[in-house]
């Protein structure tokens, strides 16, 4: 089963970029990625860039707006994803504990829809 | 009997067993229960013609594996449960015998209570799947609409299925932290009757002592699970006698002890004995041992008040800070408790009971005038009028 575990923060909770910090999130992102290649649950992942770099569009009467920043307007934000192939819920979530962001800001795991 | 009595006898022995086989089997909790609820609507019409079978139980599970079979064939999507049909069909053939199919229930338990479900309906499911309340009973419980509740039991079935939500019991490194979710749901179905009283056609305390009795016997030796036990049965105990004939709230100190129930105290005190030899501490099992000593004359407060403190490792709330510092001030430590309770002014601003400590115990202190407004906010808090009674009686006793 494929989930996608999606990861959110505020801005500044997590450690800053050049701290000692950051380097432990980093490695321990790194030694997830690895582990979770390991175990073939791995499909994809991938951090993002900051929310000020964000965009939204929307079409309405075949108009396109677009507006700048995320669409929820709301102090956590989508900062990563990834996109994992798990047994079950109890192994997608045991996953999701490791993920550093669960301890700086929240993390969402949803099963992805599937097409037959 | 006629076959609806027989029916309903088999239910309510069996429906959860019969579920929890039958989920196990199918692999999916709406397709189980759709199932058994054909099978028992076959049952009436094959029961009084042929008579009531010599395994009630044994046929609706081989009819509601049968049902689950043709609902598979019915969908235009059938070639994708093909494996789903092979394996229903094998079982079937295979007569399935109630007494040596394996007691499924403990997986359905940990389902049904599992973290990534809201509490709610934690509470609902289990008491629809495992204690057989109807849809309309368990709606009840939350004073619910039918359709509310139906909608969200559907809602948590749809998202074991669509979520992956495991049937399963959890492995060692989960198992702690799972098996306190199941026993807080059991907890709180208890705390619910105990609230409510069996007023509503279903004694919530006498299902939730169910529960705790099958986790029991499912999952025999472990600790927490006694624990849990225990403490139903100690608080269950006390039931007759925690009212006054006026209506009010009693503590255990001033009730009648003649109408405790002798027979699960013992019960209780002799389970929380084997729990606490297991050398596994947890936090229902502490609750149990406050119970227990609750029960006993005077009660030790010195060691209510060490259990509190131990209890606060595991919930740190400011519910458990009260009662610890009630148990303080019992224990002879007015001043300490007073501050305590100072300390917790804002967590517990509307909450009751800590406006009635703060009353009691400002009032033994001497602090007469802030004692009488702490009495009023008591007062106006109070969840009834016999307890808002009881309170200004209270008050009238201060001194001027």
């Amino acid at each position: 089963m494929k989930y996608l575990v999606l990861l959110y923060t505020a801005p500044g909770a997590e450690p800053s970029p050049g701290t000692p910090e950051f380097d432990a999130m980093m490695g321990e992102y790194f030694s997830m990625d690895s582990r979770m290649k390991d175990t073939a649950t791995f499909l994809a992942g991938e951090g993002l860039q900051g929310v000020e770099t964000a965009t939204t569009l929307r079409k309405r009467a075949g108009k396109v707006q677009t507006t700048d920043g995320p669409f929820a307007d709301t102090r956590e934000h989508l900062g990563g994803f990834y996109l994992i192939d798990a047994p079950d819920l109890d192994a997608a979530l045991r996953y999701a504990a490791e993920i550093p962001a669960a301890r700086y800001g929240s993390v969402e795991v949803r099963p992805v829809m599937a097409y037959e | 009997m006629t076959p609806a009595q027989a029916l309903d006898a088999t239910l309510r022995t069996d429906r959860g067993r019969c579920l929890a086989a039958l989920i196990s089997r199918i692999g999916d909790f709406q397709r189980a229960e759709d199932a058994l609820h054909e099978a028992c609507a076959s049952a009436l019409v094959h029961w009084g013609r042929n008579g009531v079978p010599a395994s009630p139980t044994g046929w609706l599970l081989r009819a509601g594996l049968r049902k689950a079979i043709d609902g598979y064939r019915r969908e235009a999507s059938a070639g994708r449960h093909r494996s789903a049909m092979e394996v229903l069909a094998e079982e079937e053939a295979a007569d399935p015998d109630p007494q040596v199919i394996a007691d499924d229930r403990l997986r359905l338990i940990f389902t049904c209570c599992h973290p990534a479900l809201e509490e709610k309906s934690r509470i609902a499911l289990t008491l629809r799947s495992l204690c057989g309340l109807t849809t309309a009973q368990a709606a009840a419980v939350f004073l619910d609409a039918e359709p509310t509740m139906g909608q969200r039991l559907s809602r948590a079935k749809a998202k074991i299925a669509a979520a992956r939500i495991p049937y399963a019991v959890p492995g060692p490194e989960d198992l702690p932290d799972r098996l306190n979710s199941v026993l807080t749901v059991v907890y709180l179905i208890f705390t619910t009757g105990y609230t409510q009283g069996p007023g509503l056609g279903t004694d919530l305390c006498e299902e939730a002592v169910f529960l705790a009795r099958l986790l029991q016997s499912l999952a025999p030796g472990e600790a927490e699970v006694e624990g849990c036990l225990a403490l139903l049965l100690l608080t269950h105990a006390r039931a007759a006698a925690r009212v006054s004939a006026e209506g009010t709230t009693l503590p255990p100190a001033d009730q009648d002890r003649n109408c405790w129930n002798a027979a699960l105290l013992s019960e209780g005190k002799t389970l929380l004995d084997r729990a606490i030899a297991r050398l596994q501490p947890g936090p229902f099992q502490i609750k149990a041992a406050i119970a227990a000593l609750h029960s006993e004359t005077p009660p030790d407060w010195p060691q209510i008040t060490a259990l509190y403190a131990s209890l606060h490792v595991h919930e740190p709330t400011p519910v458990i800070r009260l009662n610890h510092a009630v148990a303080l001030a019992e224990s002879g430590a007015l001043h300490a408790a007073l501050a305590a309770l100072a300390a917790l002014r804002e967590g517990l601003a509307d909450y009751q009971p800590y406006h009635a400590a703060c009353a009691e115990y400002l009032s033994r202190a001497g602090q007469i005038t802030a004692a009488r407004s702490a009495y009023d906010r008591a007062i106006d808090l109070a969840a009834s009028p016999a307890d808002a009674a009881f309170l200004t009686r209270r008050r009238a006793l201060l001194p001027d």
